[in-house]
């Protein structure tokens, strides 16, 4: 089961056991990891499941595909590393990934 | 106000919502969910299209997992309601416990209209609610050969696009005379007809069943209206729902398709609340007539507007409508309501399967309708959730690009 730790914007971690197969969204909001709030439920429709990879765990990650792409031309604060968290599938290789949190999801 | 206890009746995205928002909000009374099927809270978009084909499994439904109630005090009950007690403010259960509320939320969903033919009730004919439908539905789904799908809406459609992606002979009849006739404009629906004719699904439109025909309990055939025999070893039907008021109704509250709720969406008893797919609200997109909305949207932000009411926040609700539908390789996006729509601006092309349909009505843009352009959809939504609107001239434009023009005028 790979651990993934997600650090919110004011800085707090959260160390969350994923499952392969499952999306980083799922892990997330199961563990309660607040400011996902996911609303369409992982169909890459809504945008408010954006995280931030840490830079170092960017190879590991696929590219986004254009849909997710279009979707995060309107997320908060876009950047480089920002991904739709529910259009990211657990792996093995993924044990260990940090993803951080924006400020905001709207 | 301090409530000692909020109890809520349905336990599918509303409910579920309502009480995750209000441990959200701070709220640190007693929160008691009731749901009426077996399990955990799920999900139920997925249940007509993901799900049946495999891509997702069970557990990947659930919102939460069995832990997060006990971590966040949500006693989460699998009983029925059977009565509204709201003289004790009090419900009675099937079980025969009756559990005490301080206020008290109908989240109580609805339920598939009943296909009204002799032969509905064999038992390879499905309407797609609940995860038991699905799980029933799957395996059949696998092996079908000729499947005839009733209505030709979004439940309708994502089901035919699964059948033929199985392989299965699809065969759609819908009495209107496009597909997905009420929700989208006439471009769009040209669009995904001829999408699902791409993929080997045949349509008959203007077009009902008299009857299912069974051979030693088994489906065999449906007889449509105009006298023809479709072979058919699988029936799904997705012809609408009715909501499920009967509780309120019984408890005598005000009843208008659905429940009648007001813009803070509280029912005719102040200490009760509806949401989602039961409430029939005044709504800000549509001149606010009371209008009753079937989707998750709904469901989860007028479960964040009753959540914040209870804690003290209390806002008239009157977030924008959007809606999504998957079919094959098609995301059908919209925002807004299209209601009385007079005008439409196209932009894209339909050959490439990516296209808008910008809805305006006086010239004033009332709703988006995307297909496989993503950037549209999120710019519609933020267009239509704040002035400036944009006119059917301007849209109208050699070149338009809508992520430009909401880039440009923002505030």
């Amino acid at each position: 089961m790979p651990t993934l730790t997600f650090i919110e914007h004011n800085g707090t971690a959260h160390q969350v056991k994923g499952d392969i197969g499952q999306s980083v969204m799922q892990a997330a909001t199961f563990a309660s990891v607040p400011g996902i709030p996911a609303d369409c439920g992982g169909a890459c429709s809504c945008a408010t499941c954006h995280t931030y990879v840490d830079d170092a765990w960017l190879s590991k990650v696929q590219a986004a595909e254009s849909m997710e792409n279009d979707m995060l031309e309107y997320a908060f604060e876009r950047r480089d590393n920002s991904r739709l968290s529910c259009q990211l599938i657990i792996s093995e290789e993924m044990d260990g990934m940090v993803l951080h949190l924006p400020a905001s999801q709207f | 106000m301090t409530l000692a206890s909020v109890v809520i009746v349905g336990a599918g995205q509303a409910g579920f919502q309502v009480a995750t928002s209000l441990r959200q909000e701070g709220y640190e009374g007693r929160i008691t969910l009731i749901g009426d099927e077996p399990g955990l809270p799920y999900q139920r978009p997925p249940l007509s299209k993901a799900y049946l084909l495999g891509k997702i499994q069970d557990t990947n439904l659930l919102f939460r997992p069995a832990d997060f109630y006990t971590a966040q005090r949500i006693d989460l009950l699998h009983d029925q309601v059977t009565a509204i007690d709201r003289q004790n403010r009090r419900v009675v259960l099937a079980s025969g416990d009756a559990i005490n509320y301080d206020h008290l939320v109908l989240a109580t969903g609805a339920h598939n209209r009943p296909l009204p033919v002799p032969g509905a009730e064999l038992p390879q004919v499905f309407g797609i609610k609940t995860k038991a439908d699905a799980d029933a539905l799957a395996p059949l789904a696998k092996a079908a050969r000729n499947v005839v799908v009733i209505g030709a809406g979004f439940i309708g459609l994502e089901f035919a696009a699964v059948a033929a992606a199985l392989g299965a002979n699809v065969h759609v009849l819908e009495l209107a005379e496009r597909p997905m006739a009420r929700a989208v404009s006439r471009e769009m629906s040209e669009l995904f007809r001829q999408a699902h004719e791409q993929w080997g699904v045949h349509f008959d439109f203007r077009e009902g069943l008299s009857r299912i025909d069974g051979d030693n309990g088994k489906v065999c055939a449906v007889q449509t209206a105009d006298g023809r025999a479709l072979p058919a070893d699988l029936v799904v039907f997705g012809i609408g729902v009715i909501p499920n008021a009967q509780l309120a109704t019984e408890a005598g509250l005000a009843i208008e398709n659905g429940i009648k709720v007001d813009a803070n969406l509280l029912t005719s008893d102040p200490r009760i609340s509806a949401l989602g797919d039961v409430a029939n609200f005044p709504c800000l997109q549509n001149d606010e007539k009371h209008t009753r909305l079937e989707s998750v949207q709904n469901a989860v932000d007028q479960a964040r507007a009753v959540a914040a009411r209870l804690m003290g926040k209390p806002a008239p609700y009157g977030a924008l409508p959007w809606f999504w539908t998957d079919q094959g390789d098609l995301k059908l996006q919209i925002a807004g309501l299209s209601n009385g729509y007079d005008s439409t601006v196209v932009l894209g092309s339909a050959a490439d399967k990516q296209l808008s349909v910008l809805c305006f009505r006086n010239d004033r843009l009332v709703a988006v309708e995307s297909c496989n352009r993503m950037g549209d959809h999120m710019a519609a939504r933020k267009i239509l959730s704040r002035a400036p609107r944009l006119t059917a001239a301007e849209a109208s434009a050699e070149g338009f690009d809508l992520k430009a023009w909401e880039a440009a005028n923002r505030d």
